[in-house]
């Protein structure tokens, strides 16, 4: 489904991505870990198309697509999604209004008739049931004054209603509480399917326990330094990443 | 169109002058010695150079480059007027073609015992003593030679007497139509508007320009705000390319009443509008909206005082502004508050998005404070898109020009929806739309 080779990327200058490969098949979940500043945010944005990084080197094939050659909005079309460390707050929008236009855009790149307003409806109320978001949130303007559950599941909502094959979620866990982190991780998990995929890119382990990877890899100074099972989170988790620092400095 | 440079001052003090001299008795009358006034006034202040602090950034020379005709007549009929797309409502419209009351195409529905709507000929004609009195009443003070000019060259606009506990349904919407298909046309509508105690009113002043000659708009509203009364007053500009457009809404508000201003410039080559509230009471709030969107190499240029005279009022501000191309948008807002004005709360803010490196906001807020206990606050910015959102928007499949329309309506969206007469407001929600698509 996505295979990324010798991806490389900076910004302003900087050399942040320094030839990244993974091959995610359909249905899996891969994990993407690493220590802060490793280049896990960059990888999520340059999947998605953030204009501020120039990629250098490599390419990403989704789907039998060159990717990098296309708009955010053509990705988000054929399929890839990001859900935000920091979801934008947009007043003056509502979310239900923001998806609609959304939905019926990727609906008009594939040739689809937009979807009527009742359609429409029917198919957010049971997203939204699917997510345990409260129906009040969809007619607020988009995030604006969400507490940070709110904005997170709001990600994760918009994630149920546009279906993509592949979500990328990036810190999805960061500053949530333990319950919202269990109500997103739910909704994600609902979302699994043999034929969609997920990467879930975190500093923490404890995301993992509630959405079981199938791999895990180790992301270190731009390169991916380490892959394995599941267990290889806990074992980041118990041991932290030092001794991953030196295995890759031995080696160096 | 003229091209020939001209003395527009000279020609209007000459005009002045041959009409007086054909007026018979009525030259001796209350009214007429006010305009009287007001040429000697305009004569002494003449037409406003960049040199004026008050028209830094606002140059007239181009408007007053060229002759107006300030009596055309026009055929215009309702046909012509469909097309300019205001929709069918519920309300009191008002007809003005070239300043000019048109009472076949206006509808009055609000009963006469609660409220009185006629020209301001017309309520001349019935009862001058009143009509005088309360004529440049509200700007018998100011410092502004368009004023002046519209004191001394009126010669229409709407009367409006609201008796004391009235609950007006209907809205007044006045329209104000330059017919400028054949020749290059001035108005000078002078509006008067009296509120009385604990009466509600919603009201708009809606202009719009046929033809592709110019139009010479210099309209002047006063509006007594009286106890209690709660105003609701919106201005809408939808103009020509060769629309040049100066008013000024001057109000006074007494104790406890309320005040709402919305003013939206959606197209004209060049516009000015001078707001200005005097806070003559205690426990009044005035607020004040504004919109503006000028593209190619138009102009727009708001000017608003809130003056605080009395204890424990506010006034509340926020003008925002799309600017693209080459146009220009200033914005000057004043705050006086008096040494009476204690416990005074005073905010403004003005925010504006620059699509183009050509483009220009200026944005002066100007705080002047007399009194010692009072709460005021100022901001203004100007900037870009929020790239951030942008991206987060094309993230979910939203096309970048279907974003950035979205972003821009969201950007106006605090201010259209402070427009409570729902016509008004879908028109506005219409037009921008079609605006924020179209480029």
């Amino acid at each position: 489904m996505l295979s990324i080779n010798d991806l490389r990327a900076s910004i302003e200058g900087k050399e942040i991505l320094k030839g990244i490969n993974l091959e995610v098949k359909p249905g899996e979940v891969h994990a993407i870990m690493g220590p802060n500043g490793s280049g896990k945010s960059t990888l999520a944005s340059v999947l998605a198309g953030r204009e501020e990084y120039e990629v250098t080197g490599g390419n990403v094939v989704f789907e039998g697509k060159e990717i990098l050659e296309l708009a955010p909005e053509e990705r988000a079309a054929e399929g890839i999604f990001l859900a935000f460390q920091y979801p934008v707050e947009i007043p003056g929008v509502t979310t239900i209004n923001f998806l609609k236009t959304a939905v019926n855009e990727i609906r008009k790149y594939k040739g689809e008739a937009p979807l009527d307003a009742a359609q429409f409806l029917k198919m957010v109320r049971e997203k939204a049931k699917l997510v345990s978001m409260n129906d009040s949130l969809l007619k607020r303007a988009l995030n604006e004054g969400f507490s940070g559950g709110e904005k997170k599941r709001n990600e994760i909502f918009q994630m149920a209603v546009l279906e993509p094959k592949l979500a990328i979620l990036d810190e999805t866990d960061s500053g949530l509480d333990i319950d919202a982190l269990r109500i997103v991780a739910e909704g994600v998990n609902s979302l699994r399917s043999p034929e969609r995929a997920t990467i879930v890119v975190t500093h923490y382990q404890r995301l993992l326990d509630y959405i079981v990877p199938d791999y895990v890899h180790v992301l270190y100074k731009g390169r991916i330094v380490k892959s394995g099972p599941k267990e290889l989170a806990l074992e980041l988790e118990e041991k932290g990443y030092d001794w991953i620092k030196a295995e890759v400095e031995a080696v160096g | 169109m003229s091209t020939e440079t001209i003395d527009l001052k000279t020609r209007l003090i000459t005009d002045f002058h041959a009409r007086e001299a054909v007026m018979n008795g009525e030259a001796s009358s209350e009214f007429h010695q006010k305009k009287r006034a007001g040429l000697a006034r305009f004569e002494q202040l003449g037409f406003p150079t960049i040199k004026h602090e008050e028209w830094k950034y606002s140059n007239v020379r181009d408007l007053i480059s060229v002759s107006y005709d300030f009596n055309a007549e026009s055929s215009i009929g309702l046909a012509e007027l469909e097309d300019l797309k205001v929709p069918k409502q519920e309300a009191n419209i008002l007809y003005f073609v070239n300043g000019r009351y048109n009472p076949d195409l206006s509808t009055i529905i609000s009963p006469v015992e609660k409220i009185t709507i006629s020209s301001l000929a017309e309520a001349y004609k019935h009862d001058p003593a009143k009509v005088a009195a309360h004529f440049n009443e509200l700007t018998k003070d100011a410092d502004d030679a368009f004023t002046a000019l519209n004191t001394a060259f009126t010669q229409d606009g709407i009367f409006i007497h609201i008796p004391d506990n009235q609950s007006v349904e209907h809205p007044i919407i006045l329209r104000f139509v330059s017919d400028a298909r054949e020749k290059n046309v001035g108005s000078q509508p002078r509006n008067i508007i009296s509120v009385g105690k604990n009466s509600q009113v919603k009201m708009a002043e809606a202009f719009r320009t046929l033809g592709d000659q110019r139009s010479f708009t210099n309209v002047v509203t006063e509006i007594h705000v009286a106890e209690e009364a709660n105003v609701q007053y919106y201005k809408v500009q939808n103009e020509s390319e060769n629309a040049y457009h100066i008013g000024t809404t001057q109000v006074r508000m007494l104790d406890r009443s309320h005040f709402y201003a919305g003013t939206v410039t959606l197209n004209g080559k060049f516009t000015r509008n001078n707001l200005n509230i005097v806070l003559d009471g205690e426990h009044c709030d005035a607020h004040m909206y504004g919109l503006y969107f000028p593209d190619g190499t138009q102009h727009v240029d708001n000017h608003t005082v809130a003056d605080h005279q009395k204890p424990n009022s506010e006034s509340n501000e926020l003008y925002k502004g799309i600017l693209r191309d080459k146009s220009k948008g200033v914005f000057n807002g004043k705050i006086f508050v008096r040494p009476d004005a204690q416990k005074t709360n005073a905010f403004q803010s003005c925010k504006n998005i620059v699509l183009s490196p050509d483009a220009s906001m200026n944005t002066k807020p100007q705080l002047e404070i007399f009194a010692d206990d009072v709460k005021c606050s100022h901001g203004t910015t100007t900037g870009q898109i929020d790239e951030e959102a942008l991206f987060y928007m094309r993230s979910r499949g939203i096309s970048q020009p279907e974003a950035m329309s979205l972003l821009m309506f969201a950007f106006c969206a605090d201010v259209v929806s402070q427009i409570k007469i729902d016509s008004v407001r879908e028109y506005l929600e219409n037009v921008i739309t079609q605006k924020l698509a179209s480029k």
